[in-house]
C-alpha cells in the first residue's frame, strides 16, 4: 500500500495567503472580522497540533501560552509603549519561556498524567491572571491594547484606503503565513522526524539514541511559543487581553477544532478552526442550542471520520480514485 | 566486549534477577534461554538501561555503563530488538531507517533542512541488505508480521552497533519464517560483525547457531557453556529441556 501524496507538492499556505489576502477588498466587514478570527484560531491549532498530531501529546493546557502571549503583548504594548514590532516577537519568546519551565515538568509524566499536569499549569496561570490586578488587571483585564501602527498597509501601491480592521487583518494573516511556513519546515525537518518517531514508538525512540523528554520538551516550547503570537495577535484583535484566554474552556475548545479537522494532516487543524467558527456565526444566528448542534457534529465526526474532516476527504479522494482506476487499466 | 557482573534486580521482593554474571566475547553468539518468567527479559532490560540494576555492573569494552539510559546505550553500540514488534508504525518503511539514521548521527537537532534528502541511498542499501528493498515505501504499520521484525532489525543497524541484543527474534513466527529469519540473522552477523545475545523460545534454533548458551531458572544462572556442554548438564535436563532422571 503507497503512501497518499495528495497534494504534497502545492504550496497550499502560498495559495491560501493570496486567497484570504482578497477577503477586504471583495467581503464586507463582518466577513473580514470572521477572516481575522479564524487566522488566529489557525495559528493556536496548528501550533497545537505539533505537540498531537506530530509528537503524539495530548496538552489539555495549551490556552496557558496563548494568554501569556496576549498578555505579554497587551502589558508590552499599553503599559510600556513598546512598538508592536518589538513587543509581537516578545510575546512569543515569553510564551516559549512558560512553556519550558511548566514544559520541563510535564514532560516527566506519561499520556494522561501529562495531560493532567498541563491542565494544572494553565488553571495556574489562570488563577494569576484573574488575581493579579497590579499588572493583568484581575477580573476586568486589560482593556484598549493598542492597534499597531499599520498605515504603511495603506500606503502599499494597489491597496488604497483600508480601515484599520482591515490593515489589521492583512498583517495577521502575513504573520500566521509566516509562522505556518516556518512549522512546516520544522516538521519536515529531521527534527520534526524525530518527534514522529516519538510519537509512533517512545520506546523504540529512545533506543535509536533519542533523549525522549528533551526532543518532547523542544516540541512543547516550540508550540508554547507560536501559540504565544496567536495570543498576542488575539489580543489586539480582541482589543484587550482576559483571563478566560487562559482558562480551561479554552484548552477543550483549541483541542476539539484541532480533532475536529483531523490531526493528521498539517491543514487538518486550520480546516476544523475554519468549520467551528463559521459553523458558530451561522448556527448561533438560527437559534441558541449552538453547543447542542456542536455536540452532535462531533458525534457524527469522530464515529464517521475518525480522520476529522480532512481526514474524511482525503480517505473519499483516495476511495474514488481507486473506483476509477480500474477503467483506465 | 560486554562483560555483565553478578547483575540483580527485585521487584517488590520479588527477585526476578539473581546475580547473574555473563560474559561474551567479540563476534561470538550467545543465547540467553530458560522458561517463562526466568528472568530473560528484565536481564536484558537491565543491560540496555531500561530498568536500573539493584546491584552488579554491566562492562562495555570495560567501561562501566550501568544505570545508563537508554538513549546513551544506543549511542554507546548496543542495538536491541524487542519482543513486542517495535517499529514506527505510521512511518514508511524507508523512514524508519532513515530516522534511525538521523538519530545516530546526531542529526536530530536540524530544524532547517529536508529529513527526507538524507541518507536515502544509505537506508535503500539497508534495506536491501535485510530483504526489505521493494516494500521501502509502504508504511511500516502495515507490513506482515515477519517483514516488521526484519525491519526492526533494519532499525537496529542503522545505530551501527557492536553488541546487538534479540529478545526473541523469532517470536510469532512460522517454521519457515524462523529459519529465514535466523539465516538473515547469521549473515548479517557475519558481515559486520557483530556480537549477538539473543533469547529465544525454540530450542532447535538455539543449538544450531548459538557458541555459547546461559540457561536462566528463577532469576538465577542455572547452567553457562557451549551447547554441547549445556545439552550434558544433568540439572538443566532436569529443569528445563524437560526430562526425567
Amino acid at each position: 500500500m503507497n503512501r497518499v501524496a495528495l497534494g504534497r507538492s502545492i504550496p497550499w499556505t502560498l495559495v491560501v495567503f493570496l486567497i484570504a489576502v482578497w477577503v477586504p477588498a471583495l467581503g464586507s466587514r463582518y466577513d473580514t472580522f470572521l477572516g481575522t478570527q479564524i487566522a488566529i484560531d489557525a495559528l493556536f491549532v496548528v501550533s497545537l497540533n505539533l505537540l498531537l498530531g506530530t509528537t503524539g501529546l495530548v496538552s489539555f493546557g495549551h490556552a496557558a501560552y496563548f494568554g501569556i502571549g496576549a498578555y505579554a503583548c497587551g502589558i508590552l504594548m499599553k503599559t510600556y509603549g513598546v512598538p508592536f514590532v518589538i513587543a509581537f516577537p516578545a510575546a512569543a519568546l515569553i510564551a516559549a519561556f512558560f512553556a519550558l519551565i511548566f514544559g520541563f515538568f510535564c514532560v516527566r509524566l506519561s499520556a494522561l498524567y501529562f495531560a493532567m499536569l498541563t491542565l494544572a499549569f494553565a488553571q495556574i496561570v489562570w488563577a494569576i491572571c484573574f488575581k493579579w490586578n497590579a499588572v493583568t488587571g484581575g477580573d476586568e483585564g486589560l482593556p484598549n491594547i493598542p492597534y499597531p501602527k499599520l498605515d504603511w498597509i495603506s500606503s502599499l501601491p494597489g491597496l488604497g484606503d483600508l480601515s484599520i480592521a482591515d490593515e489589521f487583518y492583512l498583517l495577521t494573516i502575513l504573520m500566521v503565513a509566516l509562522s505556518f511556513a516556518i512549522l512546516r519546515q520544522v516538521i519536515r525537518s529531521p527534527f520534526g522526524r524525530m518527534l514522529t518517531t516519538i510519537r509512533d514508538n517512545p520506546e523504540r525512540a529512545a533506543f535509536i539514541g533519542l533523549n525522549v523528554r528533551a526532543y518532547e520538551l523542544a516540541a512543547f516550547v516550540v508550540a508554547g511559543g507560536f501559540a504565544g503570537l496567536a495570543g498576542a495577535l488575539y489580543g489586539i484583535f480582541n482589543r484587550g487581553a482576559f483571563a478566560d484566554y487562559v482558562f480551561w474552556s479554552k484548552s477543550a475548545e483549541v483541542l476539539i477544532m484541532t480533532i475536529l479537522g483531523g490531526i493528521n494532516y498539517f491543514w487538518g487543524p486550520p480546516v476544523g478552526a475554519f468549520a467551528l467558527v463559521w459553523l458558530n456565526q451561522e448556527i448561533t444566528s438560527y437559534t441558541q442550542y449552538w453547543p447542542f448542534v456542536l455536540g452532535v457534529v462531533l458525534l457524527v465526526l469522530l464515529f464517521g471520520f475518525p480522520g476529522g474532516i480532512v481526514g474524511g476527504l482525503v480517505a473519499g479522494y483516495e476511495r474514488l480514485r481507486r473506483m476509477l482506476r480500474p477503467r483506465h487499466a | 566486549m560486554l562483560d555483565v557482573r553478578k547483575l540483580s534486580k527485585a521487584f517488590a521482593g520479588f527477585v526476578a534477577v539473581d546475580a547473574v554474571s555473563l560474559a561474551v566475547e567479540t563476534r561470538q553468539t550467545t543465547a540467553v534461554i530458560g522458561p517463562n518468567g526466568a528472568g530473560k527479559s528484565t536481564f536484558f532490560n537491565l543491560i540496555t538501561g531500561h530498568l536500573r540494576p539493584d546491584s552488579g555492573q554491566v562492562l562495555l569494552d570495560g567501561r562501566d555503563i550501568t544505570g545508563t539510559p537508554p538513549h546513551r546505550i544506543c549511542r554507546l553500540g548496543i542495538g536491541r530488538s524487542f519482543q513486542r514488534t517495535n517499529i514506527f508504525t505510521r512511518l514508511s518503511v524507508l523512514e524508519n531507517v532513515q530516522a534511525a539514521l538521523l538519530a545516530h548521527r546526531g542529526r536530530g537537532h536540524d530544524f532547517w533542512s529536508r529529513s527526507e534528502r538524507f541518507y536515502r541511498d544509505e537506508a535503500e542499501e539497508l534495506l536491501g541488505s535485510i530483504g526489505l528493498a521493494h516494500q521501502a515505501d509502504s508504511t511500516a504499520g502495515t507490513l506482515a508480521y515477519g517483514n516488521q521484525k526484519q525491519l526492526e532489525l533494519g532499525i537496529a543497524l542503522a545505530s551501527d552497533p557492536q553488541v546487538l541484543l534479540l529478545d526473541e527474534p523469532t517470536a510469532g513466527m512460522s517454521a519457515t519464517e524462523t529459519r529465514e529469519a535466523m539465516k538473515l540473522l547469521e549473515r548479517i552477523a557475519g558481515e559486520r560483525g557483530l556480537t549477538l545475545i539473543f533469547t529465544e523460545h525454540d530450542m532447535e534454533v538455539v543449538f544450531s547457531i548459538a557458541e555459547k548458551i546461559a540457561v536462566l531458572h528463577q532469576g538465577r544462572v542455572l547452567a553457562k557453556g557451549t551447547p554441547a556442554e549445556v545439552r550434558a548438564d544433568a540439572e538443566v535436563r532436569r529443569v528445563y529441556l524437560g526430562e526425567r532422571p
